[in-house]
C-alpha cells in the first residue's frame, strides 16, 4: 500500500494540522509516513499546503511529481494542483472553496461542503475534520480507530476532551461527501 | 645585604598568581596594575582553582600570561558571551571579562548591554584609556573630544565621529547590572580603592547578584605620546573631567 | 525496552536528542527554518531534568561565542542557525578550529545570496566544507537524509567533535528540518560530571588546580613559526580524519551504468528519480555522501572506472560537483543538475537531467 497525498488550502483552514492528523494515524498502523509542508509566511493567511505519504515501505522522496488524492480547500489551490493527480486520481474539493469545478475527466472528483457543515455546527474548528471524514469514506487508508489514536498521540492532554467532537465531524464528513 | 632581606622586613610582594613572565605592556601602563590588583582579589578569596578570566582583543589580549589561573581568549568584542555561557555552565566558578575600549565599548556593545541585561553573575574589568593601544594609537569610542589619534589626526570632532561614549553611565540604567563603578590606577590611594571596588565586584558576582562592572578610568603613554608621569597628569586634568570617578550604582 | 517510534519534525528531533545525549548547553538566535529547535528545547525545559543550559542569545555572533566558552570549559555544547545566521557564526567557527574545541553546530539551510528566502537550498555547500571563515581549517561536515538522521547525527556530530578536537556541523535544509517523519530517538545518556570533564579533557578550562599548569583557550600565536607548527598539527589531523571518518550511502551502484551523486534532501527525491529511470530502462545508481567533509573521493573515483557518465544533483548552482570532478579526475563526464534560490525540483525534472545530459 501506497498513497501520495496533497493538502492545499488557504493557511488557517486546519491543512496542516488535517496532514499532521493523516500522519500520526499512519504512525499507528506501522506504515512509513512522511508529512512535508510548505512553510513560512502561508502559515499566517497565504497559501499552505502538505504533501503527506503513506506506505508499506521505505518512502524516498518527500517531494513528488504526481499525487494519488488532492484535497483542494480552495480556488488558487485547485489551479495549482489538479493537473498533478495521477489519471484515475481523486480529487476531493471543497464546495464553498471552489468557483470553478475541476474539469479533468482522467480522474475521480468528489465535493464535500464542509465549510457550510462546519458553519452550521458553528465550529469553524470542525472543517478538516468533516473534509478528513469524507476523504476516509472515500478512500479508507486508515482506519476511524487509527486516527482517534492518532489524534489522542497529536494533540496535548488538555486538548484530549475535543476528541469525541472531532470524531462526530468525521463521521458526518463520511456522509456529506459526494462524487461529481 | 643579607642582613635586610628578612621576612620580618618585607614591604611588598608580587602577587602570588602574578607568574614569571616578561610583561610586554609600556612601561607606565595601568594595565600592569589592574593586573596585580585581579591577582591578588582571586588568591585572597581562595579562588584560584575556581576562576577563569575572558582575555579581550587588544593590547590585554595577553593578560593570560601573567595571571596564573585559567583563560579563554575571546574574539574582539565577545568576551561577555564567552563569560556569559561559562559562567551558566559553570555556576560554582568565579567567571570575569578584562577588556579594552574599543573591544567593550565599539565592537562589543552588543555583547556588552546584553550580558549586563541579563543579570549575568560575572565581573567586567573595563579599561577605559581613551584610545586603541595594539594597533597603534587610533580613535576609540571612547576617545576625547579634540584628543589626537592616528585616525583622528586632527583631533576628535564630534560632528564627524560622534561623542565620547559614557557607556558606564548606559549600563547603569539596566536592571541586570548590580554594581557599576569607575576607579583609575595613578595614585597609591585610588589603587587601594580600586581593588576594594574589585573585590566587591567578585563578591557580587559569587553571591548571585547580578553584573559587575568595573571601569578604570586609564592612559596609555604610548598611545597618548606621553612619559608616563605626563600620561597620570593629563588623565587627572583631561580623563576625569568626562568620566569623573566614584561608584555609578551600587545595588 | 525498545524506544518508541515517533513522528516529528527534524528540527525537533535534533533537540531532542541533544537532550538526550547529554548536551550541556544550546546557545542560539531564531531564524527560519530552524526555530523549532530553540522552541522544542525551551518546551522541554531540559534545566530541570538534565540540568541542560538552554539560552536565546541576543545576536547569532554571540550565539557561536557563547559556545566557544562553553566548550572551551570542557562542555558539550551547541548552536543552530539558518544560512544567514551561520554566515554571522564564519568568524566563532574559525576561532573554534582555531582554538581546536569540539562543539556541535547545526545548518538548516535556505535560499541565498544575501537574505534570500526560506525555502529550502543546499547553496551553503562551499561555505561549509571549503571554509567559510578565514584561515586553513576544516569544519567535520554530516548531511542527513532524514529526520532519523537528524537525531543521529547529534550524537555522531559531537562524538567526533569530541574525538578530534574540532567542530563539527550538521548541514541539513528546509526540507528535512521541515518534515516529519517516524524516528526512534537515541537512549538518554547522562551529562558528564565536572569531575569526568577534568579527566576526559584535561585541556578545558576548568579552573587551574594545583596539580597542572594553567589552562588557556586560545587561537593566538603571534611567533609565525609556531603558528606553522600549529597549522601542521591541525593539517595532520584533517588528514586522519579524511582517513577515518568518511561516510556514505550506496544505493543501487552496482552495476549501474550512470551515477547520480546527490546529498541530503536531494539525495532522496534521487532515488524516486532512480526508479522512474529504472522504470524506463535507464540503469542508475545513487550515491549518497554522508559526510561532505571528509568528502568520499575514493568510492566515487572507484565508480569512475564503472560507470558511463555521474551527474551531481544539487539544491545549488554547482559546488559539490567540483569535488566529484576532482575525485574522477576526467576519467568520465561530470555533469550538474540543480535548482535555485530555494526550488526544489521533483523526481521528473532530475530523470530529464539524466536524459538530457547524460544519455
Amino acid at each position: 500500500m501506497k498513497e501520495e497525498i496533497i493538502i492545499a488550502g488557504f493557511g488557517g483552514q486546519g491543512v496542516l494540522s488535517m496532514g499532521k492528523i493523516l500522519a500520526y494515524s499512519g504512525l499507528m498502523e506501522d506504515k512509513e509516513v512522511t508529512w512535508m509542508p510548505s512553510y513560512g509566511p502561508e502559515q499566517r493567511g497565504g497559501t499552505a499546503n502538505v504533501t503527506v505519504i503513506l506506505s508499506d515501505e521505505r518512502i524516498s522522496s518527500p517531494v513528488l511529481n504526481a499525487f494519488d488524492t488532492a484535497i483542494i480547500l480552495n480556488q488558487p489551490s485547485l489551479e495549482k494542483f489538479e493537473s498533478k493527480v495521477k489519471p484515475g486520481g481523486t480529487l476531493i474539493y471543497d464546495g464553498y472553496g471552489i468557483h470553478h469545478a475541476p474539469s479533468r475527466t482522467d480522474i475521480n472528483i468528489y465535493c464535500i461542503d464542509a465549510m457550510d457543515a462546519a458553519t452550521e455546527m458553528k465550529n469553524a474548528k470542525a472543517f478538516n475534520m468533516l473534509v478528513l471524514g469524507g476523504l476516509l469514506k472515500i478512500k479508507p487508508i486508515v482506519t476511524l480507530d487509527s486516527v482517534l489514536k492518532g489524534l489522542k498521540k497529536s494533540l496535548p492532554e488538555r486538548h484530549h476532551h475535543l476528541i469525541p467532537m472531532n470524531e462526530q465531524a468525521i463521521l458526518k464528513g463520511m456522509e456529506l461527501i459526494r462524487k461529481m | 645585604m643579607n642582613d635586610i632581606v628578612k621576612p620580618e622586613n618585607l614591604v611588598y610582594s608580587k602577587p602570588r598568581l602574578m607568574n614569571d613572565n616578561p610583561m610586554h605592556y609600556c612601561p607606565g601602563c595601568s594595565h600592569g596594575v589592574v593586573h596585580k590588583l585581579i591577582a591578588e582579589v582571586i588568591d585572597e578569596m581562595g579562588m584560584e582553582e575556581n576562576t577563569i578570566g575572558i582575555a579581550p582583543v587588544g593590547c590585554a589580549v595577553f593578560a593570560y600570561n601573567y595571571i596564573d589561573i585559567d583563560w579563554e581568549e575571546a574574539a574582539h568584542g565577545r568576551a561577555p558571551a564567552i563569560a556569559t555561557a561559562i559562567k551558566r555552565l559553570n555556576p560554582d566558578k568565579m567567571v570575569f571579562t578584562y577588556q579594552g575600549d574599543g573591544d567593550l565599548a565599539a565592537i562589543g556593545t552588543a555583547e556588552t548591554i546584553h550580558a549586563c541585561n541579563r543579570g549575568e553573575n560575572i565581573v567586567i574589568v573595563f579599561i577605559n584609556n581613551a584610545i586603541y593601544g595594539m594597533t597603534g594609537g587610533q580613535m576609540a569610542p571612547t576617545t576625547l573630544e579634540g584628543m589626537v589619534t592616528a585616525t583622528c589626526p586632527y583631533g576628535r570632532n564630534v560632528e564627524l565621529y560622534g561623542y565620547p561614549l559614557k557607556i558606564s553611565d548606559l549600563v547603569v540604567k539596566l536592571d541586570g547590572a548590580c554594581y557599576v563603578t569607575r576607579q583609575s590606577v595613578e595614585t597609591a590611594a585610588a589603587v587601594k580603592k580600586a581593588k576594594k571596588a574589585l573585590r566587591h565586584a567578585f563578591e557580587n558576582s559569587m553571591a548571585k547578584k547580578g553584573t559587575s562592572l568595573v571601569e578604570f578610568v586609564s592612559t596609555c603613554v604610548s598611545g597618548w605620546k606621553m612619559s608616563p608621569e605626563n600620561a597620570n597628569k593629563w588623565l587627572q586634568e583631561n580623563m576625569f573631567a568626562k568620566y569623573p570617578l566614584g561608584d555609578l550604582k551600587n545595588v | 525496552m525498545a524506544e518508541e517510534v515517533k513522528l516529528m519534525k527534524g528540527n525537533e528531533a535534533i533537540a531532542h536528542a541533544a537532550i538526550r545525549y547529554g548536551a550541556d548547553g544550546y546557545f542560539g538566535y531564531p531564524i527560519t527554518p530552524q526555530s523549532e529547535i530553540m522552541e522544542t528545547l525551551m518546551e522541554e525545559k531540559p534545566w530541570e531534568t538534565t540540568g541542560m543550559v538552554v539560552l536565546q542569545a541576543e545576536s547569532e555572533v554571540a550565539a557561536i561565542n557563547m559556545v566557544y566558552g562553553g566548550a572551551g570549559s570542557g562542555k558539550a555544547v551547541m548552536t543552530s542557525s539558518s544560512s544567514p545566521g551561520i554566515s554571522l557564526k564564519q568568524e566563532g567557527i574559525s576561532y573554534l578550529a582555531g582554538a581546536e574545541l569540539p562543539a556541535l553546530i547545526v545548518n538548516v539551510m535556505r535560499g541565498g545570496p544575501g537574505l534570500g528566502t526560506i525555502q529550502p537550498s543546499q547553496a551553503d555547500y562551499f561555505q561549509t566544507v571549503k571554509g567559510g571563515g578565514h584561515g586553513d581549517y576544516r569544519l567535520i561536515t554530516l548531511a542527513p537524509a532524514s529526520v532519523q538522521e537528524m537525531a543521529d547525527f547529534v550524537k555522531l556530530g559531537f562524538d567526533l567533535a569530541f574525538k578530534y578536537r574540532n567542530p563539527a556541523i550538521i548541514l541539513a535544509d528546509g526540507i528535512i528540518g521541515q518534515m516529519m517523519e517516524k524516528v526512534v530517538l537515541p537512549p538518554f545518556q547522562p551529562r558528564l560530571t565536572d569531575e569526568q570533564i577534568r579527566a576526559a579533557r584535561p585541556w578545558a578550562a576548568t579552573g587551574k588546580t594545583k596539580n597542572r599548569k594553567r589552562n588557556v583557550i586560545t587561537s593566538l600565536e603571534l611567533d609565525p613559526a609556531r603558528m606553522e607548527e600549529n597549522n601542521i598539527r591541525f593539517q595532520a589531523k584533517y588528514r586522519e580524519i579524511e582517513k577515518n571518518e568518511v561516510r556514505y550511502e550506496e544505493i543501487g551502484c552496482e552495476n549501474a551504468d550512470y551515477l547520480i551523486v546527490a546529498f541530503g534532501s536531494m539525495a532522496r527525491i534521487c532515488q524516486k528519480a532512480q526508479e522512474l529511470a529504472r522504470a524506463e530502462g535507464i540503469n542508475v545508481g545513487v550515491l549518497r555522501p554522508i559526510t561532505l567533509w571528509p568528502f568520499p573521493s575514493e568510492i566515487i573515483s572507484h565508480y569512475a572506472d564503472k560507470v558511463k557518465s555521474m551527474i551531481s544533483v544539487e539544491l545549488n548552482a554547482g559546488q559539490m560537483v567540483e569535488d566529484v570532478r576532482l575525485a574522477v579526475n576526467g576519467r568520465v563526464k561530470v555533469e550538474h543538475f540543480g535548482r535555485l534560490g530555494g526550488i526544489v525540483p521533483t523526481p521528473d525534472e532530475v530523470v530529464n537531467a539524466i536524459k538530457e545530459k547524460l544519455l
